[in-house]
């Protein structure tokens, strides 16, 4: 039987700021979920985030929270991670936060595959400072900051993150919310550096400006344009262009940073002693 | 290796990894930056021995980053850098600051501003060390100047950092940092080691942010049963973000008050022939090298010349200096800067005495000689 999500909750700081018909609160409840499916000790979880209006999300949740500067909360859970490895370490982020001022960050993270999950709140905009684009805004898509349509072109986070060398990367959709969920859970399993896109809706600021005024239409985009990893891999390129797949995308084995570094402490140690003999 | 107690010869930058770890440092992250490479280096190699964790982030943003997270899991932690890596790390050093969280950053100056010259010494990041991070925050900085000096002043630097949950900025210049002179190590058991005040209530007790007295909080470990919320936005008592007025005034004096409960805990200054001084010389750093050099020519030319030594730059050691200005004609102020600490010291003078400066910006360390000028002139 499932906990509810409550458990996991600071109920007291309700109500939270999204906005309404905003996606983060569903995909809130899809890693509370993935950390319940896990049986995870509230006090071994840790909790990082950037900012913007995904990175609030710790402040509501009972763990071991951090809410750190914009774009560094990769980094502030690679430091947490290394001094105490026996913590799980999740890292909340935007499409900003991990994408734009944080993509280094991200793509060091994956490089090294050290322990931590990130999961990307990905709505396409800057919400938080009210509709700029970002780097995951699609090309022709208007912005405050891009007023005649925003010309530049997004990454494909999930080629990037596994091509940088992470364990694990899927995608999901706050539409998919349980399949979202299974991800998540998935990630949280990983040992080495996993990511999980999470693509959410936010009416207020990138749905009004761009014909999809509503939650209800923005998920309904969601639900049309999404293709499963196993369909898309039979659909050709035409068939797939303007969709993105969700599903696992990626899963390696790799050695895992602190299992690795620890390694390294072993052979320094055996080294000192040695001499000192 | 490892030194083991004794004297040894020891290069600035070593001396400071050393002293470091020493103090029970046992998590650095860093990104290369001449001149303060070595400290990095010699982590690298030591840090794991004593089951320590050492990492090469991938900039100077992620590094500070990094040492922060890893404070809260409850490592002491370092990182360590040069003006233009310095700079980077400005925004983490707020969020210490405001997060109350301990960890010690050290800059070795180099000549700036911008890249500046990387090898050269110079004395221009005081006034970044202050003020280098948005809004008003306490911050202490200390400024060895010597070899010896590194690797007790870097102990200190964590005492102070863990026991007032201050970070501290770690002011070396070029030269300090790549000469080598001889430090005595002392054994370990000799050596002082504060440790952070930890909660002595249960966890749902807890409020991560309420001060006792001395106007600390307690600060518990991530992972160690207390879950609790930090966040750089303005908190209160429990941790969590807050607009009201009286209580982001709170925090703000709290803060200001605790660096000055601090202030005579941590303001290290030392004297040298003052007493019956008729000029005097305030240096720190290499500086303060030249400056023991004039004063003692300046005495056996007959003219009655004392030092002022800082070894701690902020908080600013106002009162000492007070005291100095009353019995003396003239301070000289020299420094690799264009005047920086010099107004610190004017204002603290406040009249008193006459106040100069001497400054040198062509990259080479300030001469004895050019002190005696000044200190003749004055």
């Amino acid at each position: 039987m499932a906990t509810p999500v409550t458990h996991y909750l600071r109920t007291s700081k309700m109500p939270h700021i999204w906005c309404p018909g905003c996606g983060h609160g569903i995909v809130l409840g899809a890693v509370l979920r993935a950390i319940d499916s896990n049986g995870l000790d509230k006090d071994k979880v840790c909790v990082v985030s950037g900012i913007g209006c995904a990175s609030r999300a710790p402040g509501y949740l009972d763990f071991n929270t951090l809410h750190t500067t914009h774009g560094r909360a990769i980094a502030f859970a690679t430091g947490i991670k290394m001094a105490k490895p026996e913590l799980k370490v999740i890292v909340l982020t935007g499409d900003g936060d991990a994408a734009a001022i944080g993509g280094n960050h991200l793509i060091h993270a994956a490089r090294r595959n050290i322990g931590i999950t990130t999961v990307c709140f990905n709505n396409s905009i800057y919400g938080m400072t009210s509709g700029q684009y970002s780097p995951m805004t699609p090309t022709g898509s208007l912005a405050s900051t891009a007023p005649y349509g925003n010309i530049e072109e997004p990454f494909d986070l999930c080629d990037l993150v596994y091509a940088a060398g992470a364990s694990y990367v899927a995608r999901g959709t706050a539409y998919h919310a349980l399949l979202l969920s299974k991800l998540i859970a998935r990630a949280i399993a990983t040992e080495g550096f996993s990511f999980v896109e999470a693509i959410t809706q936010c009416p207020t600021y990138y749905g009004r400006r761009n014909k999809l005024r509503s939650a209800v239409d923005m998920l309904k985009w969601q639900k049309e344009h999404a293709v499963s990893v196993a369909a898309a891999s039979k659909m050709s390129a035409e068939e797939l262009a303007g969709k993105f797949r969700i599903g696992e995308l990626g899963v390696r084995t790799r050695q895992e940073y602190c299992r690795r570094y620890a390694g390294l402490m072993e052979t320094a140690q055996k080294e000192e002693a040695e001499r000192d003999a | 290796m490892l030194s083991s107690a004794g004297a040894r010869l020891m290069q600035g930058n070593e001396a400071c990894a050393e002293g470091a770890i020493a103090a029970g440092l046992r998590f650095f992250a860093g990104y290369p930056i001449t001149p303060s490479t070595e400290i990095a280096e010699e982590l690298a190699l030591l840090l794991p021995k004593v089951g320590g964790k050492f990492i090469q982030m991938e900039d100077e943003i992620a590094s500070i980053s990094a040492i922060i997270g890893a404070s809260l899991a409850g490592a002491k932690s370092m990182t360590a850098t040069s003006g233009p890596g310095f700079s980077l790390k400005q925004e983490g050093i707020g969020f210490a600051s405001y997060t109350e969280v301990p960890c010690v950053i050290v800059n070795v100056q180099r000549v700036g501003p911008s890249t500046g010259v990387p090898t050269a010494p110079a004395q221009g990041d005081v006034m970044q060390a202050r003020w280098g991070t948005h809004g008003d925050h306490p911050i202490v900085v200390l400024c060895p100047s010597s070899v010896a000096e590194t690797f007790s002043l870097i102990i200190e630097a964590f005492n102070i950092s863990e026991r007032w949950r201050i970070p501290v900025v770690f002011l070396m210049d070029e030269v300090i940092a790549h000469m080598r002179e001889k430090v005595v190590v002392p054994e370990a058991s000799a050596i002082r080691i504060v440790e952070r005040p930890r909660p002595q209530v249960a966890p749902d007790e807890y409020l991560p942010y309420a001060a006792g007295e001395d106007l600390v909080p307690a600060i518990a470990d991530f992972g160690s049963g207390y879950r609790y919320h930090v966040t750089g936005l303005t908190h209160d008592e429990t941790g969590f973000p807050t607009t009201k007025a009286s209580e982001v005034d709170a925090l703000a004096r709290r803060l200001d008050a605790k660096m000055r409960r601090a202030a005579p805990h941590v303001t290290f200054v030392d004297e040298f022939l003052v007493n019956d001084a008729e000029v005097a010389v305030f240096a720190y750093g290499v500086t303060a090298r030249a400056a023991a050099k004039a004063v003692r020519d300046a005495r056996a030319q007959g003219l009655k010349a004392g030092l002022v030594k800082a070894r701690t730059l902020w908080p600013f050691p106002e009162e000492h200096v007070r005291k100095v200005a009353e019995r003396v004609r003239a301070i000289v102020v020299p420094e690799m800067n264009m005047g920086q600490l010099v107004l610190e010291v004017e204002r603290s003078s406040a009249g008193r005495a006459e106040v100069v400066g001497l400054s040198r910006v062509d990259a080479e360390p300030i001469t004895p000689d050019e002190i005696l000028a000044k200190l003749r002139e004055v």
